[in-house]
């Protein structure tokens, strides 16, 4: 039996090697997405997988130097890949094949990775726990009762489950790192910018980016060094780090971190808090420093988040009409009744509800009061954690107040799922990189992350300490 | 500011350009109104001295060479379509 479950560096090693094929690796992946299905992590396989990993193969054979020979991984179904649908988990786009394939599927694909499947989300990626996917939630692979967390739910699940070696996602408020932490892997959210969003699904452009789930923090440096880097299809993006983001384990000694306060107050799991404080007691004395730093416009980032996100995916998704791609109604007799009836009958009560709070608070006379407002507060936000990083080398915090609840306990409850990404939107405001990394448990077997942050552009040294973090934690599941 | 009747719900969704039904119109109300108020504590917030953030790398204006390059086949570009006719997108009468 292949695990695909090990190091990628050991896996792409003996692929080139010739212990081992990307066919056997693939093969592997789509036996256990089989054996697994009834978690829901995956909504459409690959059809040409198995062609892909032979032609891996063969390059491998012909002597090309992969970075990710063989390795096989599953995208979020909001990423555009040819040769499958691409939903987004919603019914507007159900029929919807995409014409091309973004930087990121491509640069993955050359570096010899092949991609066996699309992953479950919450619609559009609004949401928390998956359960807004139009096409049903997935559960979660320590406790199918309940949620895998979201937007990327089924990225994590699928991570978490071994059904492929990583998974990549987006991380709009924490779609990467929230999940991460409730399935168990590692979710690495980059500086915004560094991974070009061409060919992924927009949602709100100033916050969206795109990053890896993976089993380690080596894993995941080495996936982002295949997926950072400027592209001319994006102009946002911007320059890479010179020398590779697969970086090995730093020193703890005499690393400033700062400990968030907000974040471990109020609503914060009590056992979350005391195992949280423990292993900062170990960090401590591994020789970091760590102390308490309080960041007061932490808790207004939601507040403004949950104004800006709107208004950015209101305008995002109007080009979902009916009238060029996706699903069109068949009772418009008209222009406006396709636009209307499109958008009634392919948008779920989520994204609704998101276009209508966007529109809201971008409408005439109410620009000023919300939206403008939002971005200065947005500005101070940045001023605060500016503030920080001057005395800091990172920042530290749980990645979610909760571990994973029950499927279906807060739906019906919009505000209470909003509130659930109290602890990782302002990474997105405020656009630096942050890692999610498991450390313990609580309610029983349930995954729970902690949260390392870093200035922009400084994902070398946020990965560097998040694997020493790693070793010092070592088995997260027996603590 | 934060209570959001059915008639502003209704003049959103016309905004919007999305049918919402009877029962669609009186839950979005409630879930706005109960969403707005939360957001409201940004009303408390000083700002007057505060620039607005739209950007947050500090990127402006970044420019490139207007030059022609290869697009997509037409016939991939239409595939997704709803309807087509002699390569062009058919769409419903636009007047009433």
């Amino acid at each position: 039996m292949i695990n695909i479950t090990r190091p990628i560096a050991e896996l792409v090693a003996d692929v080139k090697a010739g212990k081992l094929t990307a066919a056997d690796l693939v093969q592997a992946s789509l036996a256990r997405i089989a054996e697994t299905e009834d978690y829901h992590a995956v909504l459409e396989l690959n059809p040409a997988a198995l062609e892909q990993a032979k032609a891996v193969d063969a390059r491998v054979k012909a002597g090309e130097d992969l970075p990710l020979a063989g390795i096989p991984f599953i995208a979020k179904d909001n990423y555009l890949t040819t040769g499958t649908h691409t939903t987004a988990a919603s019914n507007i786009l159900r029929p919807f094949r995409s014409p091309y394939e973004g930087p990121v599927i491509r640069r993955l694909k050359a570096a010899g990775a092949i991609m066996v499947a699309k992953a479950n989300l919450d619609a559009f990626a609004h949401g928390g726990s998956t359960e807004n996917s139009d096409f049903g939630p997935t559960k979660n692979p320590h406790d199918p009762t309940r949620i895998p967390g979201g937007s990327s739910g089924g990225s994590a699940a699928a991570v978490a489950l071994g059904q492929a070696t990583f998974a990549v996602g987006t991380d709009t408020g924490g779609s990467i790192r929230q999940p991460a932490a409730m399935c168990g892997v590692v979710g690495l959210k980059p500086t915004y910018g560094l991974v070009p969003r061409t060919g992924v699904v927009a949602m709100a452009s100033s916050n969206d980016v795109l990053g890896p789930l993976t089993r380690s923090v080596a894993d995941a440096g080495l996936v982002l060094d295949v997926m950072a880097g400027p592209d001319p299809t994006d102009a946002t993006t911007i320059p890479r780090d010179k020398g590779s983001y697969a970086v090995k384990a730093g020193s703890l000694k005499g690393l400033n971190i700062g400990l968030i306060k907000e974040y471990l107050g109020q609503g914060l799991d009590p056992e979350i808090k005391a195992k949280l404080l423990a292993t900062v007691a170990r960090l401590k004395a591994a020789g970091a420093e760590v102390h308490e730093i309080s960041l007061p416009a932490t808790e207004l980032a939601l507040a403004a988040y949950y104004i800006l996100v709107p208004a950015e995916v209101s305008s995002n998704l109007a080009r979902y009409d009916g009238v060029r791609f996706g699903h069109s109604s068949p009772k418009a007799t008209n222009l406006e009744e396709t636009y209307r009836l499109s958008r009634e009958e392919g948008f779920g009560p989520e994204a609704k509800r998101r276009i209508m709070i966007g529109t809201y608070v971008l409408s005439s006379g109410y620009y000023d009061a919300y939206y403008k407002r939002a971005q200065k507060v947005r500005t101070q936000l940045i001023g605060q954690f500016n503030e920080a990083f001057k005395k800091y080398d990172l920042l530290l915090g749980p990645t979610s107040p909760n571990p994973a609840f029950p499927l279906g306990s807060k739906s019906g409850d919009p505000l209470a799922l909003y509130l659930e990404d109290v602890m990782t939107v302002a990474v997105n405001l405020v656009g630096i990189p942050a890692v999610s990394i498991p450390f313990g448990t609580a309610s029983g077997n349930l995954p729970v992350g902690l949260q390392l942050m870093a200035p922009q552009r400084a994902e070398r040294r946020l990965l560097e300490a998040a694997a020493a973090a790693e070793d010092l934690i070592g088995d997260w599941s027996a603590r | 500011m934060s209570k959001i009747g059915t008639t502003e719900v209704a003049r959103i969704a016309k905004l919007a350009r999305i049918g919402l039904s009877e029962e669609e119109t009186a839950s979005m109300s409630a879930e706005i109104g109960q969403i707005m108020e939360f957001v409201e504590q940004l009303q408390n917030v000083d700002v007057s001295d505060t620039e607005p953030t739209d950007q947050v790398t500090g990127l402006e204006d970044v420019w490139r060479e207007d030059e022609v390059r290869p697009s997509m086949p037409r016939e991939q570009l239409l595939a997704n379509a709803p309807e087509q006719k002699d390569g062009y997108i058919v769409v419903k009468r636009v007047l009433g």
